[in-house]
């Protein structure tokens, strides 16, 4: 399932295992951690987003807590 | 507040046994799911309200046999399904993502198990349907559990294709996707329709700080003297113009060109291109070294900013590259905006005779 749900193509399966073939192409989207049924994948996962990331480190001096442009006038913290 | 479709008709059928209404939707757009395309593209206010009201909706006279499409409440995904899936019969199920598109709302969590689960649940789609099985959208998967929502619901996620326009061969294949299919892609044009949003953000973001420029410039011991301010602010909105046309529309345009992988880099680096061009041409060419020298700056660093802004629309940005690059790159914004300043105002004195 790893491999099906990558949209970059960073897994293949060889030997029956899975395997990282191209990481400079990773997203760290986590769709392959969150699909793996035996929690065989770990890492920190997320949305490369600088709009975010400006407005945390800005506002809180953490990227990981901003929020971007497209927040929601309903109280979304949307993106995108 | 959400809109519903304009096609939509929201069709009476709930009942203790069947469950919550079903909401029916025509096949093909019409002029108005056009103009919202088109809106979305232009208008941040208008995009985050496009929305349809979560549930399950039929498209065509699909039986308890169709197959079963997850989407995100985002108008423009929904209304891109159903144009994906032709004059096929089907169940879609919207979910309520806040309005967000899959592949945003999937990386914030509000397109994920939990909504899926709840929803499965609320509209009773084991009742509608005489399967287990759902298509969500490839992009969903970082926000959905296959194998979670497989053991509280018992319905099989099978996970369809990236773009919605691939759902009629993915279906014709048996549900098989390709590896095309399943990859993103980032052309030309899905790079050029997310220019507008970006340019008018920035031209917003630059309206107030110009104007406290335009007035700092015109400001004399008489007033301030409106030929005065156009004189002295005029080279100042053409850098900013410029800044923008070459970290809004110039990067997209070039990306797969760009030597260098930081988005950041790849602004400064058209910026003072742009920079030289015009400078050469005269453009903004400048007597004083210090307004010189504040132009080149505002060029670089907003050209920059722009740049970098724009991972967050890209499908190639991932959070530990942009977290790196801003780690160096928001305090040198900071400097040349501080900087900026400081060689607009020597300029502005010493344009006085002051200095």
């Amino acid at each position: 399932m790893c491999i099906q749900v990558c949209p970059r193509n960073v897994l293949a399966i060889k030997e029956k295992k899975a395997l990282i073939i191209n990481r400079d192409a990773c997203l760290e989207c986590g769709a392959c951690a969150k699909n793996c049924a035996f929690n065989a994948i770990t890492g920190d996962f997320g949305v490369g987003c600088a709009a975010a990331m400006i407005s945390g480190l800005l506002r809180f001096g953490d990227p990981d807590k901003g929020t971007c442009d497209c927040e929601g006038s309903s109280g979304s913290t949307g993106c995108c | 507040m959400p809109l519903t479709p304009a096609d939509t008709d929201k069709e009476k059928s709930s009942c203790c046994c069947c469950g919550p209404k079903v909401r029916k939707t025509i096949l093909s757009w019409n002029v108005l799911d056009y103009f919202g395309a088109i809106l979305c593209r232009v208008s941040n206010r208008f995009r985050m309200r496009y929305r349809v009201d979560p549930g399950l909706y039929s498209l065509g006279s699909p039986t308890p046999e169709a197959q079963v499409f997850v989407t995100a409440n985002y108008k423009l995904s929904f209304d891109h399904v159903r144009k994906g899936l032709g004059a096929i019969d089907a169940w879609i199920l919207v979910l309520d993502t806040k309005g967000i598109n899959v592949w945003c709302a999937a990386g914030k969590g509000t397109f994920g198990t939990e909504e899926l689960v709840r929803r499965i649940g609320s509209e009773k789609v084991s009742v509608k349907v005489s399967h287990k099985t759902l298509i969500v959208p490839q992009l969903g998967a970082p926000g959905v559990a296959a194998h979670e929502v497989k053991k509280r619901t018992g319905f099989s996620v099978v996970y369809g294709p990236v773009r919605s326009k691939d759902l009629r061969e993915f279906i014709a294949n048996n549900n098989t996707v390709t590896p095309a299919m399943r990859t993103v892609t980032f052309t030309l044009t899905e790079r050029m329709v997310l220019v507008p949003i970006e340019v008018l953000a920035i031209a917003k973001k630059s309206i107030i700080p110009l104007i406290a420029t335009a007035l700092i410039m015109g400001l004399q011991k008489q007033g301030i003297l409106f030929h005065q301010m156009w004189v002295l602010t005029a080279p100042i909105i053409l850098a900013l113009c410029a800044a923008i046309v070459s970290g809004c529309i110039l990067h997209p345009l070039l990306l797969p060109l760009m030597p260098v992988r930081s988005f950041a880099l790849q602004g400064i680096i058209l910026g003072l291109l742009v920079g030289v061009l015009l400078h050469l041409s005269g453009l903004i060419s400048q007597s004083s070294i210090y307004a010189q020298a504040a132009l080149y700056l505002l060029i670089a660093s907003l050209s920059s900013y722009c740049a970098v802004n724009f991972t967050g629309s890209t499908p190639i940005a991932n959070k530990s590259g942009v977290k790196k690059e801003l780690k160096i790159a928001v305090p040198l914004y900071i400097a040349a905006a501080a900087i900026t300043a400081i060689l607009l105002i020597v300029y502005k004195i010493s344009q006085e005779r002051i200095l």
